[in-house]
């Protein structure tokens, strides 16, 4: 007796996103002189969405981070090649001012880094910078909505004029998201950034994270593989310089393609 | 597979799968066993296998607390969690059958057996020999991690249900022949039923194993033979 050989179902994949992607890379190299860093990086970061990266130490993610905002301009021997557009405008063209490109692209790190200044001072610093502000009630104005949309106000509402370095460790990261949203940026990039804090302050600034991706393209580097399984909708893998797998979060997590990328997420000799 | 870097997680895994193994040794025995019984109206053996379901319902307890303690523990991803998540399912399964058997061996035990002998009893027997083998091969398939065994059980599972199709066919014949092996024939029926159901927790365990070892699942068109609901049988036919 013969059988129609069974059909394998795949599991249901997310949506691929309606909306185009954001930032898009290209065929990026990085050397720190001789030292081949990250090596043919393609990717399509999707907008409104967090998109996370992973993999083991010195693999390259923080270095593709940094190439979206142009932070490796700043270390003399780094050299970047390819292709990095954000809505379709090339970001290493030599005419594009950095600094604007800063304002666009925002920037939270590992360590809470809050300007010696009063915490009314951190938020207010990036927008009077840009000129964002005609008066002070302008500027009060986006100050407290920045704090309100970091989830700070509340806790610093009568104390904006103390020192932000006073606060503690979770506060000032929210701070510093509060700062970076304060230009109006239209990408944030995480580098790490819950990798100071304990699990409360970690859970709030993943309660952020996904608040902000209604109206922010969020890129986050985390070593941390459940955060990245709980906040993102995209994993990229990266591994000893390449990008080896990128997908939607649930396909990376449950059934990843690649076995280099199941062998890390599973915490296996890779 | 590669190792775990925390070797503790291998062998915390590891502890999983040999408690399925048991669970499903102990299964197989059982079923052995209870058909044993039925053929040969040995109460004793009945007995035995009533007293070993215990040691089933036993080792699903341990199994589901493992489990739970190591997804605590490691937060498993992708092919690990399949497998915890797997290793609970095939339990149940496994227990299941458990109880399946436990009760044609309380049939065995309150049974007369003036009426053995009849053809029925080598049909039963006969299906039993099927289930045990499909019971073998998906356990089997789940020690060697083999996705291929998994959908060769669950491809092979229509012969158990047209063996049941046609005992049950048989059984209302002799009923309506002899009106005094009714209690007899029914707790045939119900024997029969409960090995085919039997195959049934088998194929869903190789469901499992495919899950487990793919990521996938197994759908599309089985073969079916079971009909015994649609069956009749007219009178001094």
């Amino acid at each position: 007796m013969s059988f129609a050989s069974p059909m394998i179902q795949e599991p249901a994949s997310a949506p691929e996103p309606a909306v185009a992607a954001k930032v898009a890379a290209r065929n990026v190299n990085v050397h720190y002189a001789e030292k081949h860093a990250l090596k043919d990086v393609s990717v399509d970061i999707p907008a409104r969405a967090v998109t996370s990266f992973i993999g083991p130490s010195g693999c390259g993610k923080s270095t593709f981070l940094r190439c979206i905002n142009r932070m490796n301009d700043t270390i003399p021997i780094c050299r970047v090649t390819g292709e990095i557009t954000i809505d379709g405008k090339d970001i290493y063209d030599s005419r594009l001012d950095v600094v604007l490109l800063r304002a666009r692209v925002g920037m939270v790190f590992q360590k809470p880094n809050p300007f010696p200044k009063s915490i009314y001072e951190n938020v207010a610093y990036g927008p009077r910078l840009h000129g964002m502000a005609r008066n002070k009630t302008e500027l009060d104005e986006i100050v407290v909505n920045s704090l309100k949309r970091a989830s700070l106000f509340e806790e610093v509402k009568d104390r904006l004029q103390e020192s932000g370095t006073g606060l503690s460790g979770g506060q000032q990261q929210r701070l510093c998201i509060a700062r970076a949203i304060a230009v109006s940026p239209e990408v944030i990039l995480m580098d790490e950034p819950c990798s100071a804090l304990d699990p409360i302050a970690t859970a709030k600034i993943e309660e952020l994270i996904d608040e902000l991706r209604s109206n922010f393209t969020i890129v986050i580097v985390t070593h941390s593989m459940q955060q990245a399984a709980r906040v993102s909708q995209r994993t990229a893998f990266f591994h000893l310089g390449a990008l080896v797998e990128e997908g939607s979060t649930e396909q990376i997590f449950t059934n990843p393609k690649d076995k280099r990328t199941q062998d890390y997420i599973t915490g296996r000799f890779g | 597979m590669t190792q775990h870097i925390v070797r503790a997680y291998d062998e915390e895994l590891g502890a999983l799968s040999v408690k399925i193994n048991q669970m499903g040794g102990i299964a197989e025995a059982m079923l052995t066993d209870a058909i044993d019984a039925l053929a040969r109206h040995d109460v004793g053996k009945a007995r035995g296998v009533i007293e070993r379901d215990g040691q089933l319902d036993a080792l699903q307890n341990e199994i589901e607390e493992l489990a739970v303690l190591v997804i605590a523990k490691r937060q498993p991803m992708a092919n690990d969690l399949r497998h915890i998540m797997g290793t609970i399912r095939i339990a149940s399964d496994i227990e299941r059958i458990g109880d399946l058997m436990k009760n044609i061996a309380k049939r065995v035990t309150v049974m007369e057996d003036r009426f053995l002998g009849t053809r029925s009893l080598a049909g039963i027997q006969h299906m039993a020999h099927l289930v045990l083998g499909q019971v073998k091969a998906v356990l089997d398939s789940f020690a060697q991690k083999s996705s291929d065994l998994a959908r060769h059980v669950w491809l092979h599972d229509g012969e158990v249900d047209q063996l049941n199709n046609s005992l049950f066919r048989e059984l209302l014949t002799y009923m309506m022949e002899d009106p005094r092996s009714i209690t007899f024939s029914t707790h045939l029926l119900f024997i029969a039923k409960n090995i085919e159901r039997a195959g049934d927790h088998a194929t869903n365990i190789a469901e499992t194993v495919f899950f487990i070892e793919t990521g996938q699942q197994l759908s599309g068109p089985r073969p079916k033979g079971e009909s015994s609901v649609f069956a009749v049988s007219a009178p001094g036919k």
